[in-house]
């Protein structure tokens, strides 16, 4: 490189010098950190002390570890595609010409604006077994609802439940798609006499693949990385741990318990559950995923 | 050069955000008042009228010194922030936490022992009801002191009693009879030959009994209410939750009966029907308490509950007494206890300024006045003779009798205490749902903290000799 080339390395270095310390000091060290920390016995306030696998390996025995996992396994599973179905029905049908359009919109988007917190704190009323709203509601119809925050039954189904109240986040992602899906396919298929349903199965559901897949993914991380609303409602995991999540647990360790270094050895294990499950996802809707540039 | 300028500016800038970011630059507050006093910070979680009865303590000892000022800063989620600002090397001086975080803090070296400070100053265990000196002390060493005690009584609503035809200054003498009690003050609805009726538990037939077939409208008395303590029960059927040492024992015959006992109550009144009454239970800080609201006749509370029938209920016709053991005789005035104390983190920049004031705070004028302010009572030895007669609470001197009783118990004194007492609530909650019997509930219990104590034992091991050896290096 000339001299003028390096003094142009060195100024754009610069300009973007504030970038680089804030992810060396706020990312880089702490994931480097955690790694190290993964394999010592480190509870904040003393020197950490290398115990080689310890943490990972009492991961194994420790029961409810699994019971969290299984838990956070069980939310993903339902959650995730009744979400995606769920927003996905939503925006086509909000993409529709109807009146009220956007104020139908404006009202299906808005809990998703609701601060976590807040939306946690309303529902604890509205699953309340005695005055709850819900059960008010199905006692119309004449089925006794049960006490959803205190059966462990019906725990984990309150969290999706409300999981399935924010799925505004996902639908505005699939009306943005839906909007762009080209109006002169439809147009031809109306020529071919194609009905609703075999519209929405051959040209707005491939068209809008990618989008489909990028909620995947994003719901797949959001649903294992779940955390503020059980924390929230149920604290310590609730009747029996039912609504005890990985998140929740790697929590627990960390600030109540002061086993940093068994928090740090979960994070690492939650990540490789991520990674594998968003590489089997990736890999197993590749051949779905119509890009048109391809 | 125009544009070398300008690098160099960029150069700084960059210079000025990593000195921020790396170097963990808080800027360091003088410590000294513009007329010289070393400042000490105080952290305390106190708010309300419990805030305002130690600020009183603390312009006391400001107007007395010519030397320090303690600035009192009030901190939500205290033990949590004290452990993250000695981790970061910028604690406080002194912090106000609760008793039972200073196994886990000492042990981990986030606590200043005082013994030394306490030998200097002539304080001993002879000044203290002895509770609440050793609920201060670990691994033989003195972590803390005491700043406002607490026991635990029955606290019954004498009305409810009257109402149920029970004489309403006879309060339960054992655990016998307050089931019993219990069972006739409790209020229900059936239905029969169609009609919503309202009787008490003790007219309900077999058959409802058996089926549960009945509404709770008002309970006498269940171990679920406030639901704060429950893993500690078998304190009252003479169980104790480990050896001292190393051994975990929630699984112990007493415990076991305790817990058999508090189960019992699910079986008596139905998993359904506790639970739909409990749905309708309020905040504890509110006048939906069902204590306050009437809906609970008899619940096991701390002495600062009173505080809260003033404000809240102030027209409740109540009274406290000892809570009833299994056994009175042999195991009268059993109590469950606990401590706010006074702590000087590791890493306090004025150790013998901050020791200062919490010397100042265990004088027994101080401490009568900020108890009196808390409403709670002195865990001083010795009490003025005023203190108890100008004490709003007219049950004081129970509270200072169970507290000074040798079966006044507290949670164990474990740096795993956390983790104990989260598994001792699911494990009552598992008992009280009916999923599991006390013996596999307890026996789980047992070997999970078992299993974690080891693990943190395995680390004490490791780090045993050097922690004596600069602790009494400390003194």
């Amino acid at each position: 490189m000339t001299r003028r080339e390096w003094k142009d390395f060195w100024t754009g270095i610069a300009f973007i010098s504030p970038w680089i310390v804030g992810f060396v000091v706020l990312v880089l060290y702490p994931v480097g950190a955690s790694i190290y920390y993964s394999f010592c016995d480190y509870d904040v306030l003393s020197r950490p002390v290398w115990i080689g696998t310890l943490n990972y390996q009492d991961m194994f025995t420790d029961a409810v570890f699994w019971k969290s996992l299984k838990n956070t396994l069980y939310f993903a599973a339902v959650s995730l595609p009744l979400g995606l179905v769920l927003a996905l029905l939503v925006a086509v049908l909000l993409n529709q010409e109807v009146k009220f359009r956007s104020g139908f919109r404006t009202i299906y988007f808005l809990p998703s604006l609701v601060p976590v917190v807040a939306s946690a704190m309303i529902w604890l009323w509205i699953l309340n077994g005695k005055f709850g709203l819900l059960n008010y509601g199905l006692s119309f119809l004449g089925i006794e609802g049960p006490n959803w925050l205190s059966d462990e039954n019906w725990t984990k189904p309150s969290i999706i439940l409300m999981a399935l109240w924010g799925v505004g986040g996902a639908m505005v992602i699939y009306l943005a798609a839906l909007q762009d899906v080209p109006r002169e396919l439809y147009e031809s298929a109306d020529i071919d006499g194609a009905s609703a349903w075999t519209k929405l199965r051959h040209i707005t559901i491939p068209m809008i693949s990618p989008v489909i897949y990028f909620n995947l993914i994003m719901g797949i991380i959001g649903s294992l990385q779940v955390f503020a609303q059980p924390f929230i409602m149920f604290g310590g995991g609730g009747t029996n741990r039912s609504a005890l999540f990985y998140a929740v647990y790697l929590y627990q360790n960390a600030f109540d318990y002061n086993q940093m270094g068994y928090a740090c050895a979960m994070a690492w294990v939650l990540f490789l559950i991520i990674l594998v499950l968003t590489w089997l996802a990736t890999k197993s809707t590749r051949k779905h995923i119509y890009y048109a540039g391809e | 050069m125009k544009t070398w300028r300008f690098c160099e500016f960029v150069f700084l800038l960059a210079a000025v955000v990593i000195g921020f970011s790396a170097g963990g630059c808080v800027p360091v507050p003088s410590d000294k008042t513009p007329d010289g006093r070393t400042i000490v910070q105080y952290w305390e979680k106190w708010t309300g009228f419990e805030g305002d009865a130690m600020q009183a303590v603390v312009d006391d000892f400001n107007a007395s010194q010519d030397e320090i000022f303690v600035q009192k800063l009030t901190v939500s989620d205290i033990a949590r922030k004290m452990m993250l600002a000695t981790a970061g090397g910028n604690p406080p001086d002194i912090a106000g936490l609760w008793s039972h975080y200073i196994a886990t803090y000492a042990e981990k070296g986030a606590l200043t022992p005082l013994d030394r400070l306490l030998d200097d100053a002539g304080i001993t265990r002879d000044d203290y009801i002895p509770v609440f000196w050793d609920l201060c002390e670990h691994r033989g060493f003195m972590w803390a002191l005491p700043s406002t005690p607490a026991s635990t009584a029955l606290h019954w609503n004498k009305k409810m009693f009257r109402d149920a035809g029970l004489d309403p200054n006879h309060p339960p003498q054992s655990i016998e009879e307050l089931d019993r009690l219990g069972e006739e003050i409790t209020l229900v609805e059936v239905t029969r030959d169609g009609e919503r009726k309202r009787v008490r538990f003790t007219e309900l037939t077999k058959e409802e009994r058996e089926n549960y077939d009945f509404e709770i409208i008002k309970l006498g008395y269940t171990p679920s209410e406030p639901g704060w303590w429950n893993g500690m029960w078998g304190f009252w059927f003479g169980a104790h939750l480990w050896d001292g040492d190393r051994t975990i024992t929630a699984a112990s015959p007493e415990n076991i009966e305790g817990f058999t006992w508090f189960q019992g109550y699910t079986r008596k009144y139905g998993l359904d029907n506790l639970r739909q009454f409990g749905a309708a239970f309020g905040n504890f800080s509110s006048p939906q308490n069902p204590f306050l609201a009437g809906q609970v006749a008899m619940v096991l509370q701390g002495v600062w509950m009173y505080n809260f029938i003033d404000k809240y209920a102030p027209q409740l016709e109540w009274a406290a007494a000892p809570f009833p053991s299994v056994d009175p005789e042999n195991l009268p005035l059993v109590t469950l206890v606990e401590c706010d104390v006074l702590v000087i983190p590791k890493g306090a920049r004025h150790t013998k300024e901050a020791f200062e004031f919490i010397k100042y705070v265990n004088s027994q004028p101080a401490m009568e006045k900020l108890n009196l302010g808390q409403r709670k009572f002195s865990p001083l030895a010795e009490t003025s003779p005023n203190f108890v007669k100008d004490h709003p609470n007219p049950y004081i001197e129970n509270f200072i009798k169970l507290a000074k009783s040798p079966n006044a118990r507290h949670v164990p004194m474990m740096s795993v205490y956390n983790e104990y007492v989260d598994e001792m609530n699911v494990a009552c909650d598992r008992m009280f749902n009916l999923l599991a019997t006390p013996e596999k509930a307890l026996t789980d219990v047992q070997e999970r903290v078992q299993w974690k104590y080891d693990r943190v034992m395995r680390r004490w091991d490791l780090v045993k000799e050097d922690r004596l050896k600069q602790w009494s290096e400390e003194q």
